[in-house]
């Protein structure tokens, strides 16, 4: 029944795109196309064996979230450390292993057009290969330490390709930015897992699960979860430690796509699938990850409506949809909270790929500069519109059925204020998105630029990513008969009842957000700088990001350069002041001391004389007699 | 009798320094090849013992012993087990590297390596004996060429540096040799072996009293806060090969003393202390890495990144639980190679640019991109990134310590954020950033350079990625020590 | 009749003289010759005491003609010392023969 090309060589999966990142940082270097070529092969490898296992999934039923197959081998196997390196197959695991071989390969082939003329071209693809080598391991993960071993390399990756344009200054803050950002988030997510080690002695999900169950300390598990969810706070990008991804942008726009949109940013979602039962058993964690992330969504919905650089504009729609997936888990739904993983990749991957072919051609980045660039790139403009119809939740377009989906539980669950919320971020969604769409590809040149349409490598991603994103949906959608919901589910699979109610008015609201923007944007029946200037403190307090950076520049510079100070001149003046002051009682003592030798040896002569005659008198005293 | 190979071990270094006394002055290239040999054929005599160790069989192998001075009970004793072992392989592979990485020396290069070499046999030896008596001897062999090579060889202030570390080294030596004549005269047993010292059960005052002394002895040389200003100013003086075997090995022989000598000698002072030790150990790694973050010169920041760092040994040996102090010792390993690969980075770039300030730097990627590289993963490794051996070691050090002082394990993992902030930080300011036509002219290494650098990547990178190499060994040496000697004491901390 | 007493005296005196002569003069000749009387003193007291209290015996007169051969060497290389020193410096003022301070 376990047969399966998939499951047997399962450890290639991540493997082979290692083997990508050795060979070319080590090899290949010089040679271009040879590195591309291998990155590509790499990747295909893994797509392939992830395909097989995705099949075996899905047709042998006795693979359940329940009853997954487990393979592992002891990493560190000491008195007092226990752990596995290992693989997980269940749907859950198939699902992502998909998404994440899937748009890899995508956005490499992509990338061999859009990095063409880049001098740090092969080393892009031996980045790529590592990223993929990470985030695969983190995906087929069966315990908490390799998820974090894994969740710490993605970031290593992110960095480095963050930085991959080590020449620009704002590169470089962007990815210290980026990792010092994340590390203080995994500082959260490490105390977890060593308390739940500590206290249940396994980093196994499974064995945990069984644990966690039996266990009736609340306090403990609550505590654990509260700080293993600090982990996708900072991966996933939540309020508040969001304020790496919009900086991330300065990554070439593939890495945009693949890190910090479809995958690496998702990571955090998935290991709130991952680890459910940890946090499901708390009711105070999961409601504080339902709000956060209801706020979160809505918080970046808010920023990325003034923003005007079109990168910046995905990075906070990015945020507020991850937003949205975090607030599904918490609301309680894992499979909802998935699914909008799954369509949110394909569409999310779509758009920036889209932005990128933009750039690639225009080298422009504000949308304000831009206009009417559909005419000269039609491949490009349509997809942007089909990504952003999936965004808003358009029917049948991917993104309406998982988004309906969340709003479904959102409301079937009770969390009335998160449903209006959500439902709020979606008009904005709508909104930003097409003020987007609408500003970069309709109306008037505004600047002077040439487009021209992308080559093949770069279109061709572009138009299957299309097709995933109009019909990617359908696999969740509440008419399909043994859907996403029978396979990615938590305790039992639950059939989501179709609500006409919620469908009806989450389109309605997206389509009221896309009108808005047509009359502001290309009708310009009301003008946005008049809206600008009549807010004007709101208008100003969303553009900066509700200062939110500004709070963290004053934090880290007068704050922890402040300490930083303090402590190096206490360094200084006081720890070595009292060794100095030390040295100084012993050299001073010498400095004096040696008066007492004058270098006259008549004065030495007498001191020894008087000496004898003092210690003779006082031995002979008692002696001679006439003291006592 | 079977070959010596631990004696082998310490004499090829000396054999080396007798080679170099009969070659002139002027035959500098004919001397590095020959420290080169001496360096190298330790480097493969440890790793033949290393994995001829048989793990199964366990305790003290390859003894030899040959008494010397047997009226005082002072004897010739070398064996090695689970603890000393990867410390040795450390001390040989710093080594190695360090005599490639000063291959660029034109300055009295004979004196040099003469020094160099004798010192490292100092350090051999104290990894080696097993005798108390000899383990004071080797330190202070160790001790004595440090000073001159400051002195003579080193740069910025060195003859204060020179001066403050050797007196701060022999100050800590001192109160170590109160301790071990103390414990000598206590048992009247009329030996110096360690093992033999161990077994004995000593009243609880004296255990106290004399884990205090070796506290602040090998305080001194670990260092521990406020013990600790002589180890950045030495290694900032300190020429690159040195920095690298002072940094790299030296600081380790004061957590392998009190590993060695201390908590299994004394458990009942040792519990009495830990918690005095955990609270300064905390300071050392919060405080260490926020006085590292204020910096201006690459090799200050590197230097108060180590005692940063060796607080994480502290901890764990204050943990005294297996995993934690298995963790102290792999931490030694791991920092041992982590801190050499920089200082021999840092040193390739101060001999091309003269200078270390932060502040001259910017875009250095673009001439040097393998000593960025190279930067980049030492830094990754300071951070205690997966993948890299310095991961597992803190972490084993979190999770045992964890069990005894929550708190204060808290504090200690929020010292992997504040690393991230200082090394991210120097690698923007030196490496990132525009080209600077400064240092145009600056060539990246290549040749005998990048020797060193790859190979203590290679360790860091290999043994990450397989720590069982590692771990097993150390907890195969640890583990029966803990057993024997710390079980039965209910071990908790202030916090 | 002349008793151990006045041997005794005469050689305190003589040491006292000697000792005043070797603290006090500043010429290094003088203090060569100061020590000869303290040993010369000594040599009287070695002599008297055998003399007196162990008839026959001669431990005290050997031992005088020891301490006069060691002086001998003594004034010897002493005066060796100073007429080098005179070369050096043109004087024999310990005053001037300070090089061990400081």
């Amino acid at each position: 029944m376990m047969e399966s090309i998939g499951i047997k060589y399962i450890w290639l999966v991540p493997l082979a795109p290692l083997v990508a990142f050795i060979l070319i940082s080590l090899l290949f270097k010089r040679f271009k196309m040879l590195s591309a070529v291998t990155a590509i092969v790499s990747m295909a490898i893994s797509f392939i064996l992830s395909l097989d296992i995705l099949r075996l999934v899905l047709t042998n039923h006795e693979i359940t979230m329940n009853n997954p197959i487990e393979i592992a081998v002891p990493w560190i196997d000491i008195n007092g450390l226990f752990i596995e390196a290992g693989a997980l197959i269940d749907p859950l695991t198939a699902g992502m292993l998909f998404v994440v071989t899937f748009i890899s390969l995508l956005v490499t082939i992509y990338s061999v057009g859009y990095m063409h003329d880049d001098p740090g071209f092969s080393r892009f693809f031996s980045y790529l290969g590592l990223f993929v080598f990470s985030m695969l391991g983190l995906v087929i993960a069966n315990n908490y330490f390799q998820m974090f071993f894994f969740w710490e390399l993605v970031g290593l990756c992110s960095y480095l390709l963050i930085g991959f344009y080590y020449y620009k200054n704002s590169a470089a803050d962007a990815n210290k930015k980026a990792f010092i950002t994340n590390r203080v988030a995994d500082f959260g997510f490490m105390l977890g897992i060593i308390i739940l080690f500590v206290n249940f002695d396994t980093f196994n999900f499974g064995k945990l699960a069984e644990a966690i169950n039996a266990s009736s300390d609340l306090a403990l598990i609550t505590l654990a979860g509260i700080l293993v969810f600090v982990g996708p706070i900072g991966k996933s990008g939540q309020f508040p430690l969001h304020v790496w991804l919009p900086d991330a942008m300065e990554g070439p726009t593939p890495v945009s796509a693949l890190i910090h949109a479809a995958t690496m940013v998702a990571a955090g979602v998935y290991l709130l699938a991952r680890g459910f039962i940890l946090f499901a058993s708390s009711t105070t964690t999961i409601t504080f990850i339902a709000y956060l992330g209801g706020f979160t969504a809505l918080f970046a919905a808010t920023i990325a409506v003034t923003q005007r650089d079109f990168k910046r504009i995905l990075a906070f729609s990015t945020l507020s949809q991850l937003g949205y997936m975090v607030m599904a888990i918490g609301i309680g739904s894992l499979t909802a909270g998935m699914f909008h993983l799954t369509t949110h990749a394909f569409f999310k991957a779509l758009m920036f790929l889209c932005a990128g072919s933009v750039i690639h051609a225009l080298h422009k980045q504000d949308i304000f500069e831009m206009g009417g660039v559909f005419k000269e790139m039609k491949i490009t403009g349509t997809c942007m519109v089909i990504g952003g119809l999936a965004i808003a939740g358009i029917p049948p377009f991917a993104g309406f059925w998982s988004k309906d989906e969340i709003l479904l539980t959102a409301k079937a669950n009770g969390f009335t204020l998160l449903y209006i919320m959500a439902s709020i971020t979606a008009f904005l969604t709508a909104f930003y998105m097409f003020r987007l769409i609408f500003l970069a590809f309709f109306g008037e040149k505004r600047s002077d630029f040439h487009a021209h349409e992308s080559p093949l490598t770069m279109t061709i991603p572009l138009i299957i990513l299309a097709v995933f994103s109009i019909f990617g949906g359908f696999i969740g959608a509440p008419f399909v008969e043994h859907g996403y919901a029978s396979y990615v589910y938590f305790g039992e699979p639950h059939h989501p009842t179709p609500d006409l109610m919620v469908m009806v008015s989450s389109t309605l609201v997206a389509v009221a957000g896309i009108f808005l923007a047509w009359l502001i944007y290309i009708k310009k029946a009301i003008s946005a700088e008049k809206i600008a200037t009549q807010f004007a403190p709101i208008y100003k307090f969303l553009y900066n990001k509700w200062y939110i950076d500004e709070i963290y520049a004053w934090f880290f510079n007068k704050i922890v350069l402040g300490i930083s100070n303090v402590f190096n001149w206490c360094d200084r003046y006081i720890v070595d002041g009292i060794a100095h002051s030390i040295a100084w009682i012993i050299r001073t003592s010498g400095y004096k001391g040696r008066y007492l030798h004058t270098g006259s040896l008549q004065t030495y002569g007498l001191v020894i004389f008087t000496a004898v005659v003092v210690i003779t008198l006082f031995l002979a005293g008692p002696v001679v007699g006439g003291v006592q | 009798m079977s070959f010596p190979i631990l004696s082998s071990i310490l004499l090829a270094p000396v054999l080396g320094v007798l080679v170099i006394l009969f070659i002139p002055e002027k035959e500098d290239k004919i001397i590095k090849i020959v420290s080169a040999i001496a360096t190298g054929i330790t480097v493969i005599l440890s790793l033949i013992a290393y994995f001829a160790y048989d793990q199964s069989v366990g305790g003290l192998q390859f003894v030899e012993h040959i008494p010397w001075i047997e009226k005082l009970g002072v004897a010739y004793g070398l064996g090695v087990d689970g603890i000393s072992l990867p410390l040795v392989l450390l001390t040989a592979i710093v080594i190695f590297a360090g005599v490639f990485a000063s291959w660029g020396l034109e300055e009295r290069v004979k004196e040099f390596f003469i020094f160099l070499l004798a010192l490292v046999a100092g350090v051999f030896g104290v990894f080696l004996t097993t005798d108390l008596f000899f383990f004071y001897l080797f330190f202070e062999v160790a001790v004595i060429p440090m000073y001159i090579l400051i002195g003579v060889w080193g740069s910025t202030n060195k003859e204060y540096a020179a001066m403050k570390l050797t007196l701060y080294l022999l100050v800590g030596s001192a109160f170590a040799l109160i301790a071990i004549i103390a414990v000598y005269l206590y048992t009247g047993l009329g030996t110096f072996d360690i093992l033999t010292l161990t077994k004995q059960t000593y009243d609880v005052g004296f255990q106290k009293f004399a884990f205090f002394l070796l506290m602040i002895g090998f305080g001194f040389l670990v260092p521990m806060w406020p013990l600790h200003t002589w180890s950045p100013d030495g290694h900032v003086a300190a020429p690159t090969a040195v920095s690298m075997l002072h940094a790299g090995v030296l600081m380790k022989l004061g957590g392998y003393g009190l590993v060695r000598a201390g908590i299994f000698m004394f458990p009942e002072g040792a519990k009495f202390w830990a918690p005095v030790i955990a609270g300064l150990c905390i300071v050392n790694v919060v405080y260490g890495a926020m006085v590292a973050m204020a910096q201006k010169d690459l090799k200050f920041v590197i230097g108060y990144s180590s005692v940063s760092h060796m607080g994480y040994v502290l901890l764990g040996v204050a943990a005294l639980n297996t995993l934690s102090i298995s963790g102290a010792v792999a931490q030694m390993f791991a920092h041992g190679i982590m801190t050499a690969l920089f200082f021999a980075l840092v040193g390739n770039i101060y001999n091309k640019a003269h200078t270390r300030m932060i502040a001259d730097f910017g875009g250095l990627a673009h001439q040097m991109p393998r000593v960025a590289v190279g930067f980049v993963i030492a830094g990754l490794a300071s951070l205690g990134l997966p993948g890299l051996v310095n991961f597992v070691a803190e972490y084993s050090i979190f999770v045992g310590a964890f069990r005894v002082y929550p708190a204060l394990a808290v504090l200690a993992v929020s010292g992997i954020v504040i690393t991230a902030t200082y090394v991210l930080r120097v690698v923007q300011k030196v490496f990132y950033g525009p080209r600077n036509p400064r240092w145009d002219d600056l060539e990246d290494a290549k040749g005998v350079e990048m020797v060193p650098i790859v190979i203590l990547c290679a360790v860091l990178l290999f043994l990450g990625f397989f720590p069982s190499l590692l771990m097993d060994m150390i907890n195969n040496g640890v583990d029966p020590f803990v057993i024997d000697y710390l079980s039965t004491l209910e071990i908790g901390g202030m916090f | 009749m002349i008793t151990l007493n006045h041997y005794l005296l005469l050689s305190a005196i003589l040491f006292c003289i000697g000792l005043y002569g070797a603290l006090s003069k500043k010429n290094a000749i003088a203090i060569l010759i100061s020590i000869e009387l303290m040993l010369n003193a000594v040599n009287v007291n070695l002599v008297a005491i055998t003399k007196f209290l162990t008839p026959g015996d001669i431990t005290g007169q050997i031992f005088a003609l020891f301490v006069i051969v060691v002086a001998a060497c003594e004034v010897a290389l002493g005066l060796a010392i100073v007429v080098a020193i005179y070369r050096d410096r043109s004087t024999v003022e310990v005053e001037n023969l300070d090089w061990l301070k400081w």
